[in-house]
């Protein structure tokens, strides 16, 4: 059994959400981590900021484009900076937030549907 | 050796045994599963302050249905397009993200001990939320003066209500901000304190995730 393996025996196999994985608390190695994230997300901002305002792309299109960016950097801020991981040590943590984003989907798409649907069904109001 | 020291060598590894119970193994004294397989209090705490972060988000995601549902409803007054600057957009995105950033500096500092990366960390934190916080509160106020108040239309109740309840979220982090550094300062880097950076850095982080979904969806597509 390896060095890391024990450190993370030590943990018990889990990490706080937030926390480096096991074995991966070496300073300049989580700065790096951090920097990386912070020009992913700057970006990912950047792009977003420049489509919303351009000619350059089909107009329609742009909506989608902002929502699909918008769920890119989330993701990039959940990996590097909250440290969300694949790893064994992180089931736990994905399954409380894949249970948030349940609940959050269910209010979101489940409020704009009852809504758009019942404005449908609505008698004009003479504006 | 004592049953009680073959118990706390076997400990560790009883990782996975759920209930602690080994079968094959037989001959392991009960205290040892208490010890090896209760998770950290670091780990408890963490995850505990995860899920009142996620319930945070599902509130959250309740404000977001409102304002999807209520934006077109202007009652005849201004429209987003009429009022939203994206330049402070865009200054008050960078100010959260590099507070995000060195907020994690500070988070590596403290659990290495580095009082000049934790203290140097949290300072750039507070400036840049301070300076997110001093933009946002400056609209605000300009929109009201112009009649664009919360009570001009439900379009404005309901972005007055959403960017308005992450702006409080952003003063509560930064007086939470202020109190783990005086908390360090006066005792030191010990483990509950270590948790509570803990916790607050999970905190900012995500008050900048909420701030990525409020600028897509107010700022960029009220705008566009």
């Amino acid at each position: 059994m390896s060095q890391t393996d024990q450190e993370a025996i030590l943990d018990h196999g889990d990490a706080a959400p937030g926390d480096e994985p096991a074995g991966r608390h070496e300073v300049v190695e989580g700065v790096l981590g951090y920097l990386v994230g912070l020009f992913l997300a700057a970006f990912i901002t950047a792009v977003a900021f420049f489509i919303a305002g351009t000619n350059l792309v089909w107009g329609p299109s742009i909506p989608l484009a902002l929502v699909v960016l918008a769920i890119a950097q989330i993701g990039v801020h959940l990996v590097f900076f909250i440290h969300i991981t694949t790893g064994p040590d992180n089931a736990n943590n994905v399954l409380a937030l894949a249970f948030g984003v349940l609940i959050v989907m269910l209010i979101l798409v489940g409020s704009l549907w009852i809504m758009t649907t019942l404005s449908q069904n609505m008698a004009p109001m003479g504006m | 050796m004592t049953a009680f020291e073959a118990g706390a060598g076997y400990g560790g590894q009883n990782r996975g045994g759920g209930a602690g119970i080994t079968f094959g193994g037989g001959s392991e004294p009960l205290v040892s599963h208490a010890d090896g397989t209760l998770a950290s209090r670091r780990i408890i705490v963490g995850y505990g302050f995860w899920i009142f972060l996620l319930s945070d988000i599902v509130m959250f995601s309740a404000f977001f249905a409102t304002y999807a549902v209520l934006s077109g409803e202007t009652a005849g007054g201004p429209s987003g397009k009429d009022l939203f600057n994206l330049t402070n957009v865009a200054i008050e995105t960078a100010c959260l993200l590099i507070s995000s950033f060195t907020c994690g500096i500070a988070t590596i500092g403290a659990r290495a001990r580095q009082a000049l990366m934790y203290y140097g960390g949290m300072a750039a934190t507070f400036v840049f939320g301070a300076g997110f916080l001093f933009i946002e509160i400056h609209e605000f106020v300009g929109m009201i003066a112009q009649g664009a108040g919360p009570s001009r239309s439900a379009f404005l109740s309901a972005f007055f209500t959403l960017v308005g309840c992450h702006g409080v979220h952003v003063t509560l982090g930064l007086l939470w901000l202020l109190t783990m550094v005086a908390q360090v300062f006066a005792k030191g880097y010990r483990p509950d304190i270590l948790r509570r950076v803990l916790c607050f850095g999970l905190f900012w982080h995500t008050l900048d995730i909420i701030w990525v979904a409020i600028f897509t969806v107010v700022y960029l597509l009220g705008a566009g």
